[in-house]
């Protein structure tokens, strides 16, 4: 049986509401005061579709081995490299290099199905026996435009494989059609669009129907059937038609998160699939249809192991840790869509060398540090001489990983002076449980809340972009353990 | 047996600029400036000096690599010339070069020089990050230096239950002291006194020191001419001798950053450099035996916290000290007494032959009498260059024959 066995989401902490939105810039169109209903989830100032898949691929782990996956795909229309693997950004901060199959998957919106499908097939033949799936966006409408205030940024992650699975891919059905209702050229930071009407009328109320028919056809299946049925779209009109044409039973409906999150892209259905695994018994049947330049539809069966996994960090859980961005301008700064003062200290050359980041990656994107084989002691980052005096040994580390360690906060501070996006820049060192200490910057947080002692997990995040250069810069940051907040 | 430094080596002149934002020069005036004045003190021609030191920091902004720049700007006959480096403890480590060489007998004569220029940045603070090198920018908390030694108050505040309102309290007389007697020394940055309440209510730099908290960024240079003590009775037999007691230095290891012992609330590198100074001296009780000290704050917090490491306060009890005035320039051991890194100003590379300075001038009486220590005997430097977590400490004690 191949299939699920395990999934996590994220959304970013901060929300916008869009009332904020309409109130700054509605100014300018004032007809988008139909949209301006609910919360767009939108990624810090140090997030980007890569750091957002690895959050969600973390907590789609949840006690997997990670050594177990033989391949990590990434999907996204919003990756922060045209080349340079972005999938393999995702596998290094999940601590795998070398032996790893690693795909990005682009270009339309059904990058996310089409990455599972993939990741299915390989199953299927035999030639991976586990596989991260992740799915990112953080697509940007120009400021005061529909989509503006529709996209929200989020993730969703699936470690797919033949053995515990939880919901049991079943089969599939694939259309494609160069239907350009929203695109982007290679030099272009915004989304554009075709008339709504045209898409909604021929694209969502003609290709849904087409590739819903086609599964339902091949396996001779009936909508009743299925007790979870997630698709794409974000107008809620054609929502309510697409229901009735379709034949959704009742309460199969699966909300598109628009009121929360906002459309994120590539990750759209399967952040609704790891939304809908939340709430999945034995035996029921789920279907999955993306949008965007074609569709996927997958069909998924519960397994008797859905009952009784562990927690998953999932869809509910992320949006009760939300904080509200108080305006929109950060927003704006955040997204280097408004130009702002950060100072002349921020302006100074820093290169990247890229032989130092290869030598370093283990340390850089893995935040793997040592443990002295002689005396135990962790230490971050590894060190050729152990660092405990009573010790001393040489060259006697092993790998050791911290990512996965939780700390507590030993001191801190919020820096004005240091140049940041989210000023005070929030620093403090990290003691972890099992030994090791580093000074890392904070995320996720204000000042006032942080606390020494707090526990805090750690977070893989953009550490500097270099616009000169065009370069995402990534390490670890330490964000505040905060439930349910 | 090695027997340490203790009086083999005397200063024979001192030299130091006013420091300040110094628009008008370059590091080489600057230099020009100290040298001549540490020239004229110790009586003798350039000529009879045999090799020199010069501390530098921050080269990227200031002269560039190397001794050379300023070996040119003073003119040196073509003697043995190294540029020293080693953070805020780069002058001190100057002067130590100077005073082993004289000890060793390599030299009779020799120029220790330190320099900088930090006021053509363009911006406030101390340059940035293409200085602490390229691991860094990998991987390095985005802090700066306010940020960095901020951290020690919650730490502090975390190991000794100090609520972080009596830490401000403390701190905030940390500054006022060093604003009073910044104002007081015509050659500080500085020199205005300062109440409490503007301390207080000072914009937030780094949570929780404000703006008087943090020392002036200056530019300014400072020099001493070493020997030995017999040199110097006879070039001056007429006046005091100050000879150099201690010169203690003490380099981080790596386990206050990465092992599991520090607490983040005090300096071990000051802790062992300050052991390590008072054996060397031959002093068994600095509080009582110090008749001054200039420490490194850098920060105000610095301060609080250096006070304990010297040994002098109580280990979680330098706030009873500082708010009783112990340390004031009335007090029984004052601190800072020509105004500190924080009122005279911080050209790092100069700043801990500045302090030499301030001890060496009370010492030999050449103050007024507003700012003069009473029966000036013994006096301790300390400098700390990096982070609190991983730093270099350097200690000199310099005392009357």
């Amino acid at each position: 049986m191949i299939g699920i066995c395990s999934y996590g989401a994220y959304v970013p902490r901060y929300r916008l509401d869009r009332k904020t939105i309409f109130q700054a810039i509605g100014w300018m169109n004032p007809g988008t005061v139909a949209l301006a209903k609910g919360e767009k989830a939108v990624a810090n100032f140090d997030e980007d579709s890569v750091t957002m898949a690895v959050a969600a691929a973390l907590n789609a782990l949840c006690g997997i081995g990670r050594s177990q996956l033989g391949g990590v795909y990434f999907a996204s229309t919003t990756m922060p490299y045209k080349e340079r693997l972005n999938a393999g950004i995702v596998a290094g901060a999940l601590a795998l290099d070398g032996e790893v199959r690693t795909a990005d998957f682009s270009g339309g919106l059904k990058a996310g199905t089409t990455a599972m499908l993939s990741a299915m097939e390989a199953l299927a033949a035999g030639s991976l026996a586990k596989v991260m799936v992740t799915a990112s966006d953080t697509r940007l409408g120009k400021p005061g435009s529909p989509q503006e205030m529709i996209f929200g940024d989020a993730a969703a992650a699936f470690v797919v494989g033949d053995e515990n699975v939880i919901a049991e891919f079943k089969g599939s059905y694939s259309i494609t059609h160069d239907f350009a209702d929203h695109y982007r050229g290679q030099f272009s930071k915004y989304d554009r669009q075709w008339e709504d009407r045209w898409i909604r009328d021929l694209g969502f109320e003609e290709f849904v129907p087409e590739v819903v028919g086609g599964l339902l056809n091949k396996y001779g299946l009936k909508m009743e059937q299925f007790s979870q049925v997630v698709y794409d779209c974000h107008y809620p009109a054609a929502r309510k038609k697409l229901n009735k044409v379709l034949g959704v039973p009742e309460g199969s409906e699966q909300d598109n998160l628009q009121a929360q999150v906002g459309h994120c892209g590539a990750a759209q259905s399967l952040l609704m699939l790891a939304d809908a695994l939340d709430r999945a018994q034995p035996g029921d049947k789920i279907m999955v249809v993306s949008f965007g330049s074609g569709c996927d539809a997958l069909y998924f069966e519960a397994t008797e192991k859905i009952q009784g996994r562990p927690t998953q960090k999932g869809v509910a859980q992320c949006l009760s840790e939300k904080m509200l961005l108080d305006n929109y301008t950060k927003y704006l700064v955040w997204r280097d869509i408004m130009p702002v003062e950060v100072g002349m200290r921020s302006e100074e050359d820093l290169w990247t060398r890229w032989s130092a980041v290869w030598r370093s990656h283990k340390l850089v994107l893995g935040l793997c540090g040592s443990r002295c084989t002689e005396c135990c002691t962790a230490q971050l980052p590894a060190q050729r001489i152990c660092v405990n005096p009573q010790c001393g040994a040489v060259d006697k580390g092993e790998d050791y990983l911290f990512s996965d360690k939780l700390g507590t906060i030993a001191s801190f501070t919020g820096d004005m002076l240091a140049a940041s996006l989210n000023p005070p820049a929030i620093s403090g060192q990290v003691e972890f449980s099992g030994g090791g200490k580093m000074m890392f910057d904070l995320t996720d947080c204000n000042l006032e809340e942080v606390k020494t002692g707090m526990t805090v997990s750690m977070s893989f995040r953009r550490k500097y972009f270099d616009q000169k250069r065009d370069i995402s810069g990534y390490f670890w940051k330490a964000v505040p353990v905060v439930e349910g907040r | 047996m090695a027997t340490g430094i203790k009086d083999k080596v005397a200063i024979l002149g001192m030299g130091c600029t006013r420091f300040g934002e110094r628009w008008e020069s370059f590091s080489e005036d600057l230099a020009v400036e100290s040298f001549t004045e540490c020239l004229a003190d110790a009586g003798i021609d350039k000529n009879e000096i045999q090799a020199a030191y010069v501390g530098t920091n921050f080269d990227e902004v200031n002269v560039g690599k190397s001794a050379v720049p300023l070996s040119v700007a003073l003119k040196l006959p073509y003697i043995p010339v190294t540029r020293v480096e080693n953070y805020c403890a780069t002058a001190t480590e100057a002067l130590r070069a100077a005073c082993y060489s004289v000890a060793a007998g390599v030299y009779d004569i020799v120029l220790a020089l330190g320099v900088e220029k930090l006021k053509d940045t363009g911006y406030g603070g101390l340059p940035g990050g293409a200085a602490r090198g390229i691991k860094a920018h990998m991987t390095q908390a985005n802090m700066s230096a306010p940020g960095m030694f901020a951290q020690l108050a919650t730490a502090y505040s975390a190991k000794w239950g100090l609520p972080m309102d009596k830490i401000k309290d403390a701190i905030t007389h940390v500054s006022v002291k060093s604003h009073a007697n910044g104002a007081l020394n015509p050659k500080a940055h500085l020199r205005k006194a300062v109440s409490a309440e503007v301390i207080k209510a000072a914009p937030m730099v780094a949570y929780p020191l404000g703006l008087y908290d943090c020392c002036g960024v200056s530019d300014g240079s400072a020099a001493a001419i070493v020997t030995t003590p017999e040199i110097a009775r006879a070039l001056k037999p007429n006046q005091n001798i100050v000879k150099v007691k201690a010169l203690s230095v003490s380099a981080s290891s790596g386990e206050e950053a990465m092992g599991n012992t520090w607490d983040g609330a005090h300096f071990t590198t000051t802790r062992v450099a300050a052991t390590r100074a008072y054996q060397e001296a031959g002093i068994k009780d600095p509080r009582q035996e110090l008749s001054m000290c200039e420490v490194h704050d850098c920060f105000s917090i610095t301060e609080m916290v250096t006070m304990e490491d010297l040994h002098i306060s109580p280990k979680g009890g330098s706030y009873e000290d500082i708010m009783n005035g112990f340390y004031d320039l009335d007090g029984d051991l004052p601190c800072q007494v020509d105004g500190g890194l924080k009122c005279f100003g911080h050209p790092i590379g100069a700043s801990g032959l500045r302090m030499v300075y301030a001890m060496y001038e009370q010492l030999l009486e050449r103050v007024p009498e507003d700012r003069k220590v009473k029966n000036a005997r013994l006096g301790l430097t300390h400098n700390l260059g990096g982070m609190p977590h991983q730093n270099v400490a350097a200690i000199s004690i310099v005392g009357l024959d």
